[in-house]
């Protein structure tokens, strides 16, 4: 493992990712394995989730697409160098942000969305130059699988790999050196990545998961929210780290929102629902278990129906949907704040204040107000968690961002040396309010200013060299004296002593 | 601005070990009450800071001579002026910066409206280092402040006359959100253990894995700020005094004791022969005939590291320099030749007033040095043509100067970082 990572790493130093057309070759590649091989991807994802193929196409598939898209149209620009306000000593340099790609990546993906949860990620380290490894999730097998199979049909195989493995060769793995680490799971082993990359001191962005809060405010239309609550809540049999976990309302809304979300189902699957071909399954048996035991002892509402055999749930995490009654909005805001931060939050209501109140006293990675899901869909919003629901984010432009170095430039002349002088020692008072000026004012670009500027530079040079009678001469000149030529003034009396 | 305290609090708002847990849970009580949200209330506070600065001007410049030999001029346009500036930044750029940002929408979600909201992680705890005490502990802490989080700081214990300014600070800030802890290395450990919600380090590497092994296991984000050996190119084109001057004053200013100073040069032989005596017009120019009499050059902070820099003079041959004072903890602005890449002075961060020059064939041979070591926090290049870019285009680091050094550090508009 060692070995592959060197390989790449070396493929990385030989700056062959860097050039943006090189970059746009590979993405191109990326979409044209998505479009040709749509019907393998779908394959897989099927036999690993028992996801539909319409199913695959709107959670996995579009997303790649539409994140590929976005890189190939905005590459130009996230790539170039950022100009950065000057101040008055720094105004004749170059002053930019440089982004540049960070080295070798490791992105270990998760098996709910096996494949947009690995991909989306790559599509942005390949557009920030990076060389890559892949390590997709072992427990949705087939994905794995076609991934390692496919990625190098399509792009450079010495820039980007997929290792696939257990536990055992994801520890190993961890063991090499990273440049940045993104990890999408849950929490325990996402403090087992940080970890390992504090090792080698290697950045990470974790996408972890919790309990998605959902408050249903007396004040909406509770048929348009159960219905998008269903919608959140049961795709992909609830294997969905930002679906809504949990429903905080008041006692009195329950058991409409109970039959609501009822009829619902009824109309998304039907009345047989394991018949369904829209409704998924439990990834594997463990997790079969473990949902079905949390079935134990709670009160259900509807539902429960469970079969081992083809790890066949309905409404359990994955699909359990708890119903908590809350006095109030006060009291929902505490049963919030006094669990981690979750990686979203839900607020249906008609009342836009309640809804910034939720915003405002919650924290959350991110929010969906009226819906649920969709702030994962806005690609110019950042995807992230907070607190024990991860740190980092990414989704386009933030994609780029998280897998670049934003470095500062700072590109003088040899030339202007005189002006220097200020700051050599031996030093001096007038000194320090000389270097107090230059170093505190930023500058537009105004003509008037870049013309004291200069006028400021060659007196300077001339102060520095000529007599006291000159400058008192030139001093007399100015006609009026605006504030700005008046810190001149008392700079110069005071630089008499230079 | 004077401090509320609840009545068991001791009078300067500083905690000992003993009292830590209470002050952890006070501050993070006080956030969840929502006490820092308010633009108002850190307006307030960022002024508590300018008044904290502004009032003990004086005492500030005393500790940093005290601690580091500082002379006015570098506490002044070092640490001083950069933290007024930073804290009347934060004042004038506060709404704006709290401000929802829109973004676009996409067809789907073309009837509602998106935005990002910035909000405080919690609590956040900075822990500074010595070199420059008061600087990298009110940087970070006006950023903190600014977007609203509650703040424990950990000033260093090493540079122990600001440290105990930095007591003092509790009596300018709101004294339920803000406090300040202090200790060694074995309390810093233990502060560690406790969760926060951000952890901002500066110091050395090693330390900074130590910190991530601990944030890892609350799953706390981080700032590291870190160090490196920062390589300077200077190029046959340029004109030696000028370069001389330059990299001389970045060298040894804070006597060395810099973590983004230029570590050591890389340059053609025949640059070498007319650095040589550029540096040693510069440092005369600096300093003086007997630099241990200038009251521009700082001291080093501790017998320790005093000790580990007196051996690194032995590395090559000295050019200049070379002289040490131990009552004094001083070291001559030094210039060291001959050096092997695997001689002591190459291996660790200098963070000393030496400066060692390392010839190469050519640029390539250069960038190959560059590229075969850690990344560093800066890279500087000196050229008088478009050397300067290839050097930045294939080579990686925290920050780069052109034809200067770490002058970008005060431009506030970007960002300060490594890599």
């Amino acid at each position: 493992m060692e070995r592959q990572v060197q390989r790449l790493r070396q493929a990385f130093r030989s700056g062959r990712s860097r050039p943006l057309r090189f970059r746009q070759q590979q993405l191109e590649g990326l979409c044209r394995m998505v479009q040709e091989r749509e019907k393998d991807i779908v394959e897989a994802l099927a036999a690993d989730l028992s996801k539909s193929a319409l199913n695959a196409y709107s959670h996995e598939i579009i997303s790649i697409l539409g994140e590929i898209d976005f890189m190939l149209r905005n590459l130009s620009d996230l790539a170039s160098a950022k100009p950065a306000k000057k101040n008055l000593l720094t105004m004749m340099d170059e002053v930019y942000v440089q982004p540049e790609p960070l080295g070798v990546v490791l992105i270990i993906g998760a098996w709910n969305y096996p494949f947009v949860l690995t991909m989306q990620p790559l599509v942005g380290a390949i557009a920030a130059g990076n060389a890559v490894i892949v390590k997709p999730s072992e427990l949705s097998e087939n994905t794995a699988k076609l991934l390692a199979k496919l990625l190098p049909q399509y792009v450079d195989q010495d820039l980007y790999a997929v290792i696939n493995g257990g536990v055992e060769e994801t520890t190993e793995l961890l063991k090499q050196r990273f440049d940045h680490i993104l990890y999408t799971g849950n929490t325990a082993v996402g403090k087992i990545v940080m970890e390992a990359a504090a090792k080698h001191l290697t950045p990470v962005t974790l996408e972890l998961g919790g309990k998605s809060p959902c408050y249903i405010d007396k004040d909406c239309d509770l048929d348009v929210a159960c219905r998008r609550i269903t919608w959140g809540k049961y795709m992909n049999c609830g294997q969905t780290c930002i679906a809504p976990d949990y429903v905080l309302c008041e006692a009195s809304l329950q058991d409409q929102i109970v039959q609501k979300i009822k009829e619902t189902v009824k109309d998304f699957y039907g009345e047989n629902i394991k018949a369904s071909p829209d409704y998924e399954r439990i990834i594997n048996l463990r997790h079969f278990k473990r949902i079905h035991s949390l079935l134990e002892g709670q009160k259900i509402a509807f539902g429960g129906e469970t079969d081992e055999a083809t790890c066949y749930i309905e409404e359990i995490f994955g699909p359990i949907l708890p119903i908590v009654p809350v006095k109030n909005v006060d009291e929902a805001i505490n049963f919030i704040n006094d669990r981690e931060k979750p990686l979203a939050l839900y607020v249906f209501s008609r009342n836009n204040k309640l809804i910034k109140r939720m915003i405002d006293e919650t924290s959350s990675g991110g929010v969906t107000g009226n819906d649920v899901i969709m702030h994962f869909t806005v690609n110019s919003l950042p995807f992230g968690g907070v607190g024990s629901s991860g740190m980092g984010a990414y989704h386009g432009k933030y994609s780029f961002d998280t897998f670049s170095h934003q470095r500062p430039c700072l590109l003088k002349s040899l030339k202007g040396e005189s002006v220097n002088k200020l700051r050599y020692p031996p030093n001096s008072q007038s000194k320090v309010s000389w270097a107090k000026f230059f170093l505190l004012k930023q500058f537009k670009k105004e003509k008037l200013q870049l013309l004291l500027l200069m006028f400021v530079g060659v007196v300077t040079a001339v102060v520095v060299k000529v007599n006291q009678s000159s400058v008192v001469v030139t001093k007399a000149k100015w006609p009026r004296k605006p504030k700005l030529l008046q810190e001149f003034a008392d700079f110069w009396s005071k630089s008499l002593k230079l | 601005m004077s401090a509320t305290g609840t009545v068991s609090e001791p009078s300067l708002g500083m905690d000992s070990f003993d009292s830590f847990e209470d002050t952890l849970r006070r501050l993070r009580e006080a956030f969840k009450a929502g006490q820092t949200r308010p633009v108002e209330f850190r307006v307030a506070q960022l002024q508590g800071l300018g008044h904290f600065l502004g009032a003990n001007k004086q005492l500030l410049q005393d500790a940093l001579a005290e601690d580091l030999g500082k002379s006015p001029f570098e506490s002044d346009i070092s640490e001083i002026i950069l933290c007024q500036n930073e804290v009347d930044l934060a004042i004038k750029s506060l709404q704006t910066w709290m401000k929802d940002e829109p973004v676009a929408t996409n067809l789907l979600t073309k009837l509602s409206s998106a935005f990002i909201r910035k909000e405080p992680f919690g609590l956040v705890i900075i822990i500074a280092p010595w070199n420059y005490p008061l600087n990298l502990m009110i940087m970070p802490l006006v950023g903190a402040i600014a977007a609203g989080n509650c703040v424990l700081l950990k000033p260093s214990e090493i540079s122990k006359n600001t440290e105990k300014l930095a007591e003092l600070l509790p009596q300018y800030l709101d004294q339920s959100c803000f406090a300040v802890v202090l200790g060694g290395p074995e309390e810093t450990g233990q502060l560690l253990e406790h969760k926060f919600d951000y952890i901002f380090f500066t110091g050395s590497p090693r330390v900074g894995k130590i910190v991530m092994a601990a944030a890892a296991k609350h799953l706390t984000p981080i700032t590291l700020e870190l160090g490196g050996k920062n390589p300077c190119y200077v190029d046959d084109s340029c004109d030696p005094q000028t370069v001389a001057n330059r990299v001389a004053w970045f060298r040894y200013f804070n006597a060395g004791q810099t973590c983004v100073a230029p570590d050591y040069i890389l340059c053609s032989q025949e640059m070498q022969e007319r650095l040589l005596p550029a540096l040693q017009s510069a440092i005369l120019r600096f300093y003086g005939d007997d630099p241990k009499t200038s009251p521009n050059l700082g001291r080093i902070i501790n017998q320790k590291h005093f000790k580990r820099l007196q051996g690194l003079l032995g590395c090559g041959r000295v050019a200049i320099g070379g002289q040490s004072e131990e009552s004094e903890r001083y070291i001559a602005p030094t210039v060291l030749v001959d050096v092997q890449e695997t001689d002591p002075v190459m291996q660790e961060e200098i963070f000393g007033p030496i400066l060692p020059l390392l010839t190469v064939k050519n640029l390539e041979e250069a960038i190959d040095f560059i590229n075969r070591r850690e990344k560093p926090l800066a890279l500087y290049a000196f050229s008088n043509n478009s050397r300067v870019n290839q050097v930045l285009d294939c080579t990686s680091s925290g920050g780069f100067g052109g034809n200067d050094g770490f002058l970008y550090l005060t431009l506030s508009a970007m960002p300060l970082g490594g890599i």
